[in-house]
């Protein structure tokens, strides 16, 4: 018998004795948890690294009453909440006519019909250029440029909106709809293209129209790919409602700076930037659970 | 009689002006109904090519392809109510992994054969228990093994009812076990009379299934032959080369 066959004999038998973890099982929960202890500590001296640099600081007793002023805060705090509505409403608006616009842009840069080149070219030049120019300046020109030209006056009303034509709260929107599609457009451009040919050749073998290929096979499986860098995207435009202020729409930026105009304190600033991380991280954990769910139903092994 | 499937002089080449590949060059072949014909040949040599542009995945550069004596290879026909008619399975599957497997069967006869979906349904469900597959119909593709999901590519292709089926290497991808339970399905599609053309690499299976065995080699159908035939003494010296090879490599 030779070395080899002997060390073979020694690790073949997986013995396992009920109610006992194996001698495999032992060493991953030993490796699970000297991780977990190891990711604490370094978590623990970083922070309090952090925090010693910055509380030694010559300015910190300065910045701590400026920025971080308790009672301040205490008092800001839930007035900032009250405008936090404006910011979702924004938002919510803003959302579904990106989807929608996005979808169409990216669609006319997938046509091959010769008769729709304009619509390409069109929507070739659309995302460069708004993707080219900062939002803030889109805002700017679309926002206060177009209510001058009085195109239309008086009021209007569509499903259930209302207001006057001519009213920042129109035209801010508009334009971060319009900033916003170029992006989503790109990323729905980006998800149509990931979809493998083969995918296509099985639904044309079927019969399946041109449309129907696009309509059944293609987008679903697109749309689906995407989503989670359209959160991306989305997570960033509820961010930037916030720059509709500069039209003079008060919302919690808005407010925020006034208090601090009116205080010479930087609180409430800082109670802003909660009030955006409460909207935003649970909008992250959406897309992290709509993922894992996506995962599991269509199946598949997980490499962790 | 009228071959169900002709084609006749057909030529294809890929690349630019000046890097050209002759992918096939003059191939012509008949297909009768109820007739099962292989093609083989070492890879690159034309087969898949052949099996797509019979179903007009790929434009032809020359030639024709007739379906029961009709040119379906002429410019600028509707290729979708041609491409309805003939099945084709890929060596991929190309099963659509957004759906289950029920969905992936009746997309095609709900959107394009305009059936209702209680009734496509229940044919597929049909389709399904006759594969031994009825209890895989909420699935989705990435929960099966390779074989279940060719199987049931398969089954999507006939729920169309196609007068005739291309299988492109449809167990190249499949382990030799798996490989069995596909070959039974198309072993029962032509006790069925389906006509069949099938690339592939299991030439037991292509001598025992086929009528008809074509043998390719750099876009050219050197030989094509009743099995035994070709099989037991081919004609053409390269034919040979070929057939000692594959024996060679244990696959005969």
């Amino acid at each position: 018998m030779t070395d080899h066959d002997e060390g073979a004999d020694n690790v073949s038998a997986p013995s396992r004795v009920p109610g006992q973890l194996t001698r495999r099982e032992q060493w991953l929960r030993r490796r699970r948890r000297r991780s977990a202890t190891v990711a604490l500590a370094s978590t623990a001296l970083t922070f309090g690294i952090v925090i010693a640099v910055v509380t030694s600081s010559s300015g910190w007793p300065k910045v701590k009453s400026l920025f971080f002023d308790p009672a301040r805060f205490k008092d800001d705090f839930p007035e900032l909440l009250g405008y936090l509505w404006v910011d979702v409403k924004l938002f919510l608006q803003c959302a579904p006519l990106i989807v929608i616009w996005g979808m169409v842009i990216a669609l006319c840069r997938n046509t091959r019909n010769p008769v729709l080149f304009p619509l390409r070219v069109f929507a070739a030049v659309y995302t460069d250029f708004f993707r080219g120019v900062p939002v803030i300046l889109t805002i700017y020109l679309i926002g206060f440029g177009i209510p001058k030209l009085k195109l239309i006056e008086g009021d209007f009303h569509f499903l259930g909106f209302g207001g006057a034509w001519n009213s920042p709260y129109l035209w801010g929107p508009i334009a971060l709809v319009l900033a916003y599609s170029a992006y989503v457009a790109e990323v729905f451009r980006a998800g149509i293209e990931s979809v493998h040919e083969s995918q296509r050749a099985g639904a044309r073998s079927l019969g399946l129209s041109q449309s129907q290929t696009l309509r059944h096979v293609v987008l679903p499986q697109a749309v689906r790919r995407v989503i989670p860098p359209l959160m991306n995207d989305f997570l960033s435009l509820q961010k930037d409602v916030a720059l509709l202020s500069i039209l003079g729409i008060v919302e919690v930026f808005r407010r925020a700076t006034s208090i601090k105009d009116k205080t010479f304190n930087f609180t409430p600033l800082v109670a802003a930037a909660v009030i955006f991380l409460v909207l935003t991280i649970p909008e992250t954990r959406l897309v992290d659970w709509y993922t894992n769910r996506q995962r599991k139903r269509t199946g598949g092994t997980v490499i962790s | 009689m009228t071959a169900k499937l002709r084609i006749d002089d057909v030529q294809k080449s890929f690349g630019g002006k000046h890097d050209r590949k002759v992918v096939l060059n003059h191939v012509s072949l008949d297909v009768g109904e109820h007739e099962v014909v292989c093609l083989i040949g070492a890879s690159g040599s034309g087969k898949s090519t052949l099996l797509r542009c019979i179903n007009l995945l790929e434009p032809i550069d020359d030639g024709a392809i007739f379906l029961d004596g009709v040119d379906i290879s002429e410019p600028g026909l509707d290729a979708d109510p041609i491409r309805r008619r003939i099945g084709m399975v890929f060596q991929s599957y190309n099963l659509f992994p957004h759906m289950s497997v029920l969905e992936n069967i009746t997309l095609a006869p709900t959107k394009v054969l305009r059936h209702d979906t209680a009734e496509a349904r229940d044919a597929a469900l049909e389709l399904l228990s006759r594969f031994s597959l009825a209890d895989k119909a909420a699935a989705y593709p990435d929960q099966l093994s390779g074989g279940q999901q060719q199987r049931v590519a398969i089954v999507r292709a006939l729920a169309m009812k196609p007068e005739l089926m291309l299988l492109d290497e449809v167990t190249a991808a499949l382990d030799p076990v798996l490989v069995g339970e596909v070959l039974n399905v198309i072993r029962e599609m032509r006790t069925e009379g389906m006509t069949m053309v099938l690339a592939t690499h299991e030439m037991g299976f292509a001598r025992e299934i086929s009528d008809q065995v074509c043998f390719l080699k750099d876009g050219v159908v050197l030989e094509s032959a009743p099995p035994d035939q070709l099989f037991t003494s081919p004609s053409h010296p390269e034919t040979a080369e070929f057939l000692e090879r594959v024996i060679a490599s244990g696959r005969l």
